[in-house]
C-alpha cells in the first residue's frame, strides 16, 4: 500500500515491545532455523578435516605430533568461546525443536487456544535444558 | 495551532446520578471475581480525573497539518468512557476538525478500528480505564491515511470481495420451486464465530504478512471464505471453487501462524484456527490415493 507519508519502522519492528507471544515465536523460529543452517556449514568444515586425518596427516601442536582431525577438535574444544557457542547452539536447537513441535500442533489445529502458553513452555524448557547442559559443556576448559 | 487544551472547569468528571439507574454500579462491583474488582479499582482511581490522550493528526490538504503530529487532549473521565467517547469529546469540545469514522458505538458497524497504545482495537469497545496513559490513538497501520484517524479501506474491501462473499448455487431453481434452505444446528454452530465479522480491518492491519504482500487475501477475507466454504448448504463443486481461490499463491499459504489477527479481532473470531483448517481442507482436496 502506498503511503502518503512515511511512518517508518514504527508500523512494524519499531513496535517490538508490543509484539504478542505468537509473533515472538515466529521471529525466534526463523532466527533459530537460520542459525542451525549456518552451523551446518561450520560443522561440515570441521568434519572435513577427518578426511585428511584418515589419510594419516599429522600436525605439530606444542611439540607433539597429532593427527590433523584430533588436533582440530582438541584445539577448538580447548577454546572457551567455542564451549560457550556450543551452549548457545544447544539452546537454539532445543528451542527450534520444541517450537517446531508447537507449530506442527498448530498446523494440525490442536490446542490453538493455548498457543501462547505452549510458546512460553518452549521458552522455559529451553532455558532449563540449556542451564542443565552448562556443566557438561564447560568442564575442563581453561579460559 | 494549540495542542495543549485546558480542561474546562465545568466539565469536571460527573457524579452523574442519572447514570446510576442505567448502569447499577453497585451490582456491577459485586458480580465477579478478580477481573471486576480490578476494573472497579481502576475506575475509582480515575473518578474525577482527566484522561490524557495523544491523537494522531495529519491532513494533506491543510497547510500546517501536512507534517504528521500528535495533539494532546485532556478529557474529563466519565464512568464507562471508551476511547471513542474520548475522541468524540475532544472533537466536540476542543477541536472540531478532529476526524474519525464512527457510527453504531456498540461494536457492530466496524467503522472505528484505531491503533490504540500500539494495538488495533475498536474505539467503542475499548475502556479508557483499561489503558496506560497517555493513550496514544493512531490510524490503522499499513493503510493510507486520508485524514487524522481515517484510513483508506478500499484495498481491504477489495480483498473481501475477492473471495465472493455471497451464497452461491450451481443452478438456481425456477421461481416457483424456490424454497427456504435450512441449516442444521450443528452446521450453524460450526460457522457461528466466522459469521461475526464486522469488516473493521483490525486483523488485516495487524498482520505482518499482509503488510509485506499487498495481494495476500488477509485474515478477514479468508475468514469470510471459511463462512461459506464450511456451510453445508452450498454444493460440493462450489466449495471446490472456493478452495481453488484460497489455495492460490496469495491465499491461505501466506499465513505464518503469528496469531496477530486472532489477538486483535474485536469479535473474538478464531482467525488463525479458521485459516489453518482451510489449509488442511485445501491439502485434502488435492490428495489423491491411487
Ligand atoms: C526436530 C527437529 C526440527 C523440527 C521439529 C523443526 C520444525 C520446523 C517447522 C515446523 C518449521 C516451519 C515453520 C513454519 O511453519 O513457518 C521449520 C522451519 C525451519 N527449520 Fe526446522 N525443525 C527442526 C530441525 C531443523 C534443523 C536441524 C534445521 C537446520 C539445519 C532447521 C532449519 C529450519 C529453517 C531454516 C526453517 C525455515 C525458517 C523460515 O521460515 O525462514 N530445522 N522447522
Ligand atoms: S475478522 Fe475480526 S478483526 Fe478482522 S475485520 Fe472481521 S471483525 Fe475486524
Ligand atoms: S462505532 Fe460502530 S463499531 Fe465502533
Amino acid at each position: 500500500m502506498s503511503q502518503s507519508y512515511n511512518r517508518g519502522l514504527v508500523e512494524d519492528f519499531g513496535r517490538w515491545k508490543e509484539f504478542s507471544a505468537g509473533m515472538w515465536a515466529w521471529i525466534f523460529h526463523k532466527f533459530t532455523g537460520w542459525v542451525l543452517i549456518g552451523y551446518l556449514f561450520t560443522h561440515i568444515a570441521v568434519l572435513s578435516t577427518s578426511i585428511d586425518g584418515a589419510q594419516g596427516k599429522t600436525t605439530m601442536v606444542g611439540g607433539e605430533e597429532l593427527n590433523v582431525y584430533t588436533a582440530t577438535l582438541q584445539g577448538l574444544e580447548g577454546l572457551f568461546l567455542i564451549r560457550l557457542l556450543e551452549v548457545g547452539l544447544l539452546a537454539v536447537a532445543v528451542f527450534h525443536i520444541l517450537n517446531g513441535l508447537r507449530l506442527l500442533m498448530v498446523d494440525l489445529g490442536v490446542g490453538l487456544e493455548a498457543q501462547d502458553k505452549s510458546f512460553y513452555a518452549s521458552l522455559i524448557l529451553t532455558g532449563a535444558i540449556t542451564v542443565a547442559s552448562v556443566p557438561t559443556f564447560l568442564t575442563g576448559v581453561t579460559i | 495551532m494549540s495542542t495543549q487544551q485546558a480542561e474546562p472547569e465545568s466539565q469536571e468528571a460527573p457524579d452523574d446520578p442519572a447514570m446510576n439507574g442505567a448502569e447499577s454500579p453497585a451490582a456491577d462491583e459485586q458480580t465477579g471475581g478478580g477481573m471486576v474488582d480490578d476494573h472497579a479499582e481502576k475506575r475509582a482511581e480515575l473518578e474525577g480525573e482527566t484522561v490524557h490522550i495523544k491523537v494522531f493528526r495529519y491532513d494533506p490538504e491543510v497547510e500546517g497539518k501536512q507534517e504528521p503530529r500528535f495533539d494532546d487532549f485532556h478529557v474529563p473521565f466519565e464512568k464507562g468512557m471508551t476511547v471513542l467517547d474520548a475522541v468524540m469529546y475532544a472533537r466536540d469540545e476542543y477541536d472540531s476538525s478532529l476526524t474519525f469514522r464512527h457510527s453504531c458505538r456498540q461494536a457492530v458497524c466496524g467503522s472505528d478500528a484505531f491503533f490504540v497504545n500500539g494495538k488495533q482495537r475498536l474505539g467503542c469497545k475499548t475502556q479508557i480505564s483499561d489503558l496506560e496513559q497517555p493513550v496514544r490513538i493512531e490510524p490503522l497501520p499499513h493503510q493510507e491515511v486520508v485524514k487524522d484517524l481515517v484510513v483508506d479501506m478500499d484495498h481491504f474491501y477489495d480483498q473481501m470481495h475477492t473471495v465472493e462473499p455471497y451464497f452461491q448455487d450451481e443452478d438456481t431453481p425456477a421461481t416457483e420451486d424456490l424454497e427456504e434452505q435450512r441449516q442444521t444446528p450443528e452446521n450453524r454452530e460450526k460457522i457461528k464465530m466466522s459469521s461475526r465479522c464486522i469488516w473493521c480491518g483490525a486483523c488485516m492491519s495487524s498482520c505482518n504478512i499482509a503488510a509485506g504482500d499487498n495481494e495476500y487475501l488477509g485474515p478477514a477475507a479468508i475468514n469470510k471464505a471459511y463462512k461459506f466454504a464450511m456451510d453445508d448448504r452450498e454444493d460440493e463443486q462450489i466449495k471446490e471453487h472456493r478452495l481453488r481461490i484460497l489455495e492460490q499463491e496469495h491465499g491461505v499459504w501466506r499465513c505464518q501462524t503469528q496469531f496477530s489477527c486472532t489477538e486483535v479481532c474485536p469479535k473474538d473470531i478464531p482467525l488463525t484456527e479458521h485459516i489453518q483448517e482451510l489449509k488442511r481442507e485445501a491439502v485434502k482436496k488435492n490428495l489423491k490415493f491411487w
